[in-house]
């Protein structure tokens, strides 16, 4: 009996298996016919696509490591004294926070890899989005009718600045603990309601009361995770209903993808790239040390460091801060706004609300209200690309402020004069980047249309007396660039003119 | 069996994925005996999950089927049928007379509901902001101590140097609780010279720029081409001047540090003449200039 089922079992192919299978689960589920648009789904390649890819990923890594961490973290403030395998802090006063962030770092096994490469998937999450976005803005592929996805993306990118900061504010360490003080500062400095609300975050004045890391933790793992992957969810969806833009090539059009099936080929790619990410991580994570806090020690409301360099995306704000003239916005007695207020709320407020409207204002600019789902190459339309590399280049420059301590220690400039040296050129370097970048795309432009462009030489040519002679050319004045039209080779330099090759 | 399209890139694959099982194992192995070693657990997990990567990629780009596929994209706007979602929508207004009433009431519900929803938060929050931001334990006679809490003798400072204090029998990791102390030479001491007895002076350690805590002090070690004594704070490099009851001469800060008026008592111990002149802390609606 048994030998005779064995060898039925053999005889029915795979095909008869795998169709046996996808039978069971459309049976219940009904979902075949979703299976097979999911197989079909085309891909365009190109490189540029990955990022977001590599943000998406990052962020799987963040969820399973996140989880093995909060296993063993104790978010609160209760204070202890250390006792465990860190010979340095033995004795030291610490509250439980800390204490168990030190237990996960020299007890947990392989808790210090784990959080590393919870630290260092955070940052690469949030370089991923920021590339990303940019990649989407200097395409062109934020226009309708992916407008409303550019939202949900941009929407992203915020969310993951505010779970890497509140992340690397929970293990109370001291550097954790100044951040936590600054965003204090900020939060109170909101015009008329700043005060009332530092007071119901904190739940009290700084450090804050039992209940604060309690929120911030609930904040980091339950909160802002879900938001972040409800929206995911959202953009993926959207992604492919609307099916991935497309540069313009050979075959491709407005109303069409070309491009490489999810199955077989995409899957494992993607795959691939998941694997590669991940690698890259755990190796990060295992190999190069990232946020060490036990040489930062315990945090008190009365401690501070030298040289304290918060997380790479909170950059652009610490500089902001850092390079605003010393005044609190006063009319008569009243602060209306502390300092901090124009660093770490007005700048970001500005920035991401330009970033937000962009669609909108490139609508009313171009007045091109149609679907688009092909792409520009940053050439093709050289106002924007002026104006997104004169705007990143403004954010960029107070990034780079945000370590001109570090500039003194390494190079040597003196702090004061940086400061009047980032101010200037924040101000400056936009508008030289704007013209240099729109002649740039400009000169792009016309040259590819027009090769010959601004050619001129000598022609040899044989008189009919067997005579070579000389003659100077000189082609094309290039009066009409940026037309988009590409005459050919013939008519623009004439029959017996010479040609390129 | 079916002609190969890329026999060596079956081979990679197999090669790649026997390797990713052995890194695997090795972490395994690593987790069991030496799982505090976190270079060789990132490693081998890092070089197991590359592995694999490698093999997928080389999957994806070499062994599978490679053809290239065109399809349409999808048509979004279907007109007739956005009229009779319109049509729809409007068509819930039929045979309903109380229309207005009906609206009406929905608000007062959604009212109530949204009133309802938010009113917890009231639990979140104390309605005596201004009382919380400005406490402080500082009062008149209230002595100066050190981290472990000794008293702090007037003695033990010299011109150049500096000390975290706190008030006696006080929460040290109250906003309003620690000061900076530091000690110039009387003749430095240009402003409210009656507050800094011997040039000592005592300022909030908490910055007015951002809450952070003041703690760099520059004494002059030359003076002609040294900058005056200041107190600096580092996370975003407000300078105070100490001679001028800390005015802002550097840096982002919109007001002076708080300033401790001290005093010297019998015992040459270092006390508190008064409460704080100056709001502790970052700006907010509740600070007046000038207090």
């Amino acid at each position: 009996m048994s030998v005779r089922r064995k060898r039925r079992r053999r005889e029915v192919s795979d095909e008869e298996t795998v169709t046996d299978a996808v039978r069971f689960v459309d049976e219940r589920l009904g979902i075949a016919p979703l299976i097979r648009a999911g197989m079909n789904y085309l891909f365009p390649d190109n490189w540029t696509f990955l990022f977001g890819e590599i943000a998406l990923y990052s962020f799987i890594v963040l969820l399973v490591t996140g989880t093995y961490l909060a296993f063993f973290f104790d978010p609160s403030t209760a204070q202890t004294t250390y006792t465990g395998a860190y010979a340095p802090l033995h004795g030291v006063r610490m509250s439980d926070a800390y204490n168990s962030t030190l237990g996960i770092v020299f007890d947990v096994p392989a808790g210090l890899t784990i959080r590393q490469t919870h630290h260092w998937a955070a940052l690469v999450f949030v370089v991923a989005m920021v590339v990303h976005l940019m990649r989407i803005f200097f395409t062109g592929a934020f226009r309708k009718p992916r407008d409303a996805n550019w939202l949900i993306g941009v929407t992203l990118v915020a969310l993951g600045i505010v779970e890497g900061f509140a992340g690397y504010s929970l293990p109370d360490d001291l550097l954790s603990g100044m951040g936590l003080a600054i965003a204090y500062g900020v939060v109170l400095s909101i015009p008329f309601v700043g005060g009332q609300l530092a007071v119901l975050i904190w739940d009290g004045n700084f450090p804050g009361s039992s209940a604060f890391i309690d929120r911030l933790f609930i904040v980091h793992v339950f909160i802002v995770p879900v938001v972040i992957l409800a929206l995911i969810g959202v953009h993926l969806t959207l992604v492919a209903r609307l099916k991935h833009s497309q540069f313009p090539g050979k075959g491709r059009t407005e109303r069409n993808v070309v491009g490489t099936p999810l199955w077989p080929a995409y899957a494992f790619r993607a795959l691939g790239m998941l694997f590669a990410t991940a690698a890259m991580l755990f190796l990060l994570g295992g190999l190069v040390q990232i946020n060490p806090v036990w040489q930062y020690g315990p945090y008190e409301p009365w401690l501070g460091t030298n040289g304290a360099q918060p997380d790479w995306y909170m950059g652009w704000l610490i500089g902001a801060l850092r390079l605003m003239p010393g005044f609190d916005f006063t009319i008569g007695n009243a602060t209306i706004a502390g300092n901090p207020f124009f660093g770490g709320i007005l700048f970001p407020g500005v920035v991401f609300t330009v970033l937000y409207l962009w669609p909108s204002i490139e609508r009313r600019i171009t007045k091109d209200r149609r679907r688009h789902d092909l792409l520009d190459r940053p050439r093709d339309k050289p106002w924007r690309t002026a104006f997104g590399s004169a705007f990143f280049t403004w954010i960029f420059t107070i990034f780079v402020a945000g370590a001109a301590d570090r500039i003194l220690v390494d190079v040597g400039f003196p702090y004061e004069g940086q400061v009047i040296f980032f101010r200037i050129l924040a101000l400056v370097l936009p508008v030289v980047v704007f013209f240099a970048v729109y002649y740039v795309c400009r000169e792009l432009k016309a040259s590819e249309a027009r090769p010959l462009r601004r050619w001129y030489g000598t022609v040899v040519r044989r008189a009919p007396d067997g005579s070579y002679r000389e003659i100077p050319v000189q082609i094309d004045s290039g009066a009409s660039d940026g037309n988009g039209s590409r005459p050919t080779e013939e008519e623009r330099v004439g029959g017996d003119q010479p040609r390129s090759d | 069996m079916k002609q190969s399209r890329s026999p060596i890139g079956e081979l990679v694959v197999v090669g790649a994925l026997l390797a990713a099982g052995a890194c695997a194992v090795a972490f395994v192995l690593l987790y069991v005996f030496d799982s505090l070693n976190a270079q060789l657990l990132g490693l081998s997990l890092g070089l197991a999950l590359a592995f694999l990567a490698l093999a997928c990629v080389v999957a994806g780009k070499k062994v599978v089927d490679q053809t290239k596929g065109v399809e349409e994209r999808p048509e979004l706007v279907q007109e007739d049928v956005e009229k009779e979602v319109a049509e729809k929508t409007v068509a819930l207004r039929e045979g309903v007379s109380r229309r207005k009433l009906i609206i009406g009431a929905g608000a007062v519900a959604g009212a109530g509901l949204g009133v309802a929803a938010i009113a917890p938060l009231a639990s979140l929050g104390p309605d005596n902001v201004s009382e919380i931001l400005k406490a402080s334990p500082w009062r008149k006679g209230v002595p100066l101590v050190d981290d472990s809490g000794r008293p702090l003798s007037a003695d033990q400072f010299e011109v150049g140097s500096w000390t975290t204090a706190f008030p006696q029998n006080a929460d040290k990791k109250a906003l309003g609780a620690s000061v900076v102390v530091v000690q110039i030479l009387e003749s430095e001491v240009l402003e409210n010279k009656q507050w800094a007895p011997r040039g000592i002076m005592a300022y909030s350690k908490i910055c007015t720029h951002a809450g952070c805590a003041i703690s760099l002090f520059r004494y002059p070690t030359y003076e002609p081409t040294s900058q005056p004594p200041a107190l600096v704070c580092p996370c975003h490099y407000s300078t105070f001047d100490v001679r001028k009851s800390a005015e802002v001469v550097f840096g982002p800060a919109g007001r002076p540090l708080p300033q401790l008026p001290l005093s010297i008592d019998a015992n040459n111990n270092i006390v508190a003449a008064g409460g704080y002149v100056g709001n502790i802390g970052p700006a907010w609606w509740g600070v007046r200039k000038g207090t």
